[in-house]
């Protein structure tokens, strides 16, 4: 029974957690991931077009729940997902009509690239707060059914004296997320424009001589990752809450997900979301009620046995990037070297 | 011609001088920033109470002006040199504010001090403020957190908690409070499990929660703010069952809080500067009056912080800060003749007669110690979703 109430402690504070900003951080080291192998430079703007494309998400949002539209007990954004995705993909494709598409036509340096995404990046916020409504608020914008499973009905259900929790944001979260990784991998492996794309990543010059249009190319890479970008950023503001400012500071996770993964391998992307989100739960996690229920009672301990404290979640990331970099900078799944 | 000439240009420049001898008091509040939604009733406070004196025509050392100037509530330098501009451009002779207790602290250092002016904030509530050098010029409406930290231990250990869990907001207001509490809970003989900071702006609270959750104890005390971190730790706390009831500090208090969480806080409690007295009532009607919230936070505060600066001031009868700051404590304190909002005029009146008053104003001013409120606070439980009053301490 100690052994049950420790697990499931476990699993309400560390594991659900965990594994729902996993997926988040997952989904938005793809978008990173995908400009990185096909554009071939690290997009500092991605935190914020995260932020654009829910706040655009939240705008369709309101206006379907002003027109009584609802989607039972699932989030109402869910169906205005698609019209959001639309909008970013829109203003993603015109960045790059009037931004990038310069620097690649002079043939500039990754670096001057990542500086010029940098300017996007500013951009891109101060359009976000533009948006009627968002500015600097906490918006808070999931309806429908809180919880597939609260704490209370979970300790009447099991007779255990910890509860479980299990929001439908964090379930949503995952379901959503798998699909879109199933439906990448199928694009990207299965379709003709997906091949495509891969040989541009693979060898460009290869890939223009076999009569590959790098034009289409590119728009095809920024619409997935708009829709990369707005479905992390929406799942991400549905389990927590939107806040224009708060995506820039997922931009550190999620490049660190995708560099500790490989950059430019979407496997990697997803698997180095997981360790990511995880590593920054467990380490900041104060471990005494798990372990209090999980050793004998002499055992038991005095302190929070807590690694780090919160404040240092950030910091997680950052020495995982530095760890990985010093000693394998391809990352797990070898992807290209930075 | 020339004698008429030269004496109608001497005329204009004595009545240019008695012109510069007006009266003019900077406004200082966080106009912009994390305090946005009530400083707007603050700083209409405050020049209520400049209208009313304007208003009487007692007050003997000329008109009354009001400038304001923006605190941000959290950048220092930003406030400093908003405070540096009213004092050397506009020539301000006292200062109302600031808001937040950090700008507060760096406007009494860098420049009320250097240049010898007065500042009376509405609410600054950092502990810190009650021992920081001061040569005498800087005095609050407003209670220290100190006294709040008693209060909060007095409420807790009459509803027999023995042991709770803190979280605070990360700056000077957050770690000042959570710390008296601390030690004021620790002499009832009650146990703090863990004092963790939390960070405002975040998305994300469930890390900060699972050590509190880890830590245990019967309620978590929850001292941020309303719109911030604060809530999102409550949030946090009712969705993974780690908490159920909560202690709510002044910044906790607002409607969005019951709004945005909604029925799983009844039960929960707090206490926020208030008093029953005739002056909150009549500084509500007078403020409804003058199209503005009476009710709002630290309103009050701000009305009679500006009407101490105006009353010490005439008590004294000059506007030279050195002269008149040592006369804000008798006008604010017994003996004397008590004086309610709507009365300043009557109070100049007084003054004038050599009679000595006891400002009681909107919040019931006592002013102890260093210079500041002794602070009276309303506690209020959380019943069906409404704040009901349960007393006052």
């Amino acid at each position: 029974m100690d052994f049950l109430n420790g697990l499931v402690t476990f699993l309400n504070f560390v594991f659900i957690p965990g594994a729902a900003y996993g997926a988040q951080l997952a989904l938005g080291a793809l978008g990173v991931t995908l400009v990185y192998g096909i554009l071939r430079f690290s997009n500092f703007a991605h935190g914020d077009t995260m932020a654009f494309g829910t706040a655009a998400t939240i705008l369709v949002t309101w206006g379907l729940t002003g027109l009584g539209v609802s989607f039972g007990s699932l989030p109402t954004a869910l169906l205005a997902l698609p019209a959001g995705i639309a909008i970013t993909a829109a203003l993603v494709l015109a960045t790059d009509r009037m931004v990038y598409r310069f620097y690649r036509r002079v043939k500039a340096a990754p670096v001057v690239l990542v500086m010029v995404s940098m300017g996007v990046m500013f951009v891109m916020n101060a359009l976000t707060r533009f948006f009627p409504g968002i500015g600097v608020n906490d918006i808070n914008f999931a309806d429908g059914g809180r919880f597939i499973i609260g704490v209370r009905e979970f300790r009447e259900m099991t007779g255990l004296q910890e509860g479980l929790a299990i929001r439908t944001t964090q379930a949503i979260t995952l379901v959503v997320a798998a699909v879109a990784v199933a439906l990448l991998f199928w694009f990207l492996n299965r379709t003709r424009t997906g091949k495509s794309m891969r040989a541009f990543s693979d060898n460009e010059d290869l890939a223009l001589l076999s009569g590959i249009n790098p034009e289409r190319v590119v728009a095809v890479t920024w619409i997935l990752v708009a829709a990369l970008a707005t479905t992390a950023g929406v799942l991400y503001g549905l389990d927590k809450s939107f806040k224009a400012f708060t995506y820039f500071q997922l931009l550190l996770p999620i490049f660190a997900s995708a560099v500790v993964g490989g950059l430019g391998n979407p496997l990697g992307a997803i698997a180095g979301g997981f360790v990511i989100a995880f590593s920054e739960v467990t380490v900041t996690y104060a471990w005494k009620r798990v372990l209090t229920w999980w050793l004998p009672e002499r055992w038991a301990p005095d302190s929070l046995v807590q690694l780090l404290g919160t404040d240092y979640k950030f910091a997680v990331s950052f020495a995982i990037l530095v760890i990985v970099l010093l000693f394998r900078p391809t990352g797990i799944f070898r992807g290209k070297s930075l | 011609m020339k004698k008429f000439l030269l004496a109608s240009t001497a005329t204009f420049a004595l009545a240019g001088g008695a012109l510069a001898q007006d009266v003019k008091i900077g406004i200082i509040l966080g106009f912009t920033g994390p305090l946005e939604s009530i400083t707007p009733a603050m700083g209409a406070g405050a020049e209520l109470a400049i209208a009313e004196v304007n208003a009487s025509g007692n007050f003997a050392l000329g008109a009354v002006t009001a400038v304001r100037g923006d605190s941000t509530c959290v950048d220092a330098a930003a406030a400093v040199a908003a405070a540096e501009r009213l004092v050397t451009s506009e020539k301000v002779d006292a200062i109302m504010g600031a808001d937040c207790s950090g700008v507060t602290g760096a406007i009494l250092q860098n420049v009320a001090r250097p240049n010898g002016i007065v500042m009376i904030s509405p609410s600054a509530t950092s502990p810190a403020l009650s021992t920081a050098e001061d040569d005498g010029l800087f005095f609050r409406t407003a209670p220290s957190d100190a006294r709040q930290g008693e209060v909060m231990a007095d409420i807790l250990a009459e509803k027999g908690i023995g042991s709770v869990a803190v979280t605070y907001t990360n700056n000077d207001y957050g770690k000042g409070l959570s710390d008296s509490f601390a030690a004021a809970f620790a002499a009832r003989g009650g146990k703090v499990t863990i004092n963790a900071p939390h960070e405002d702006g975040k998305a994300d609270y469930s890390a900060e929660v699972g050590a509190l959750a880890s830590a245990g104890g019967e309620m978590l005390v929850v001292a941020g703010y309303v719109d911030q971190g604060g809530k999102g730790v409550i949030q946090a706390s009712i969705d993974s069952g780690a908490f159920e009831t909560f202690y709510l500090v002044d910044g906790m208090y607002g409607d969005s809080l019951i709004q945005s969480i909604g029925a799983e806080l009844d039960g929960s409690f707090g206490a926020v500067p208030g008093t029953d007295s005739d002056g909150a009532t009549r500084f509500q009607e007078l403020a409804s009056a003058a199209g503005f919230d009476g009710t709002s936070a630290f309103a009050p505060e701000s009305y009679d912080a500006a009407a101490l600066i105006l009353l010490a001031m005439a008590s004294a009868g000059t506007s030279k800060a050195t002269d008149w700051a040592g006369k804000v404590m008798e006008v604010a304190n017994a003996p004397g003749e008590l004086i309610l909002p709507g009365e300043l005029g009557k109070a100049l009146e007084l003054i004038a007669q050599g009679v000595d008053i006891d400002y009681v104003g909107a919040s019931a001013v006592e002013l102890i110690g260093p210079g500041e409120s002794a602070g009276s606070y309303r506690q209020y439980e959380i019943r069906n979703g409404s704040f009901e009053t349960v007393g006052f301490r």
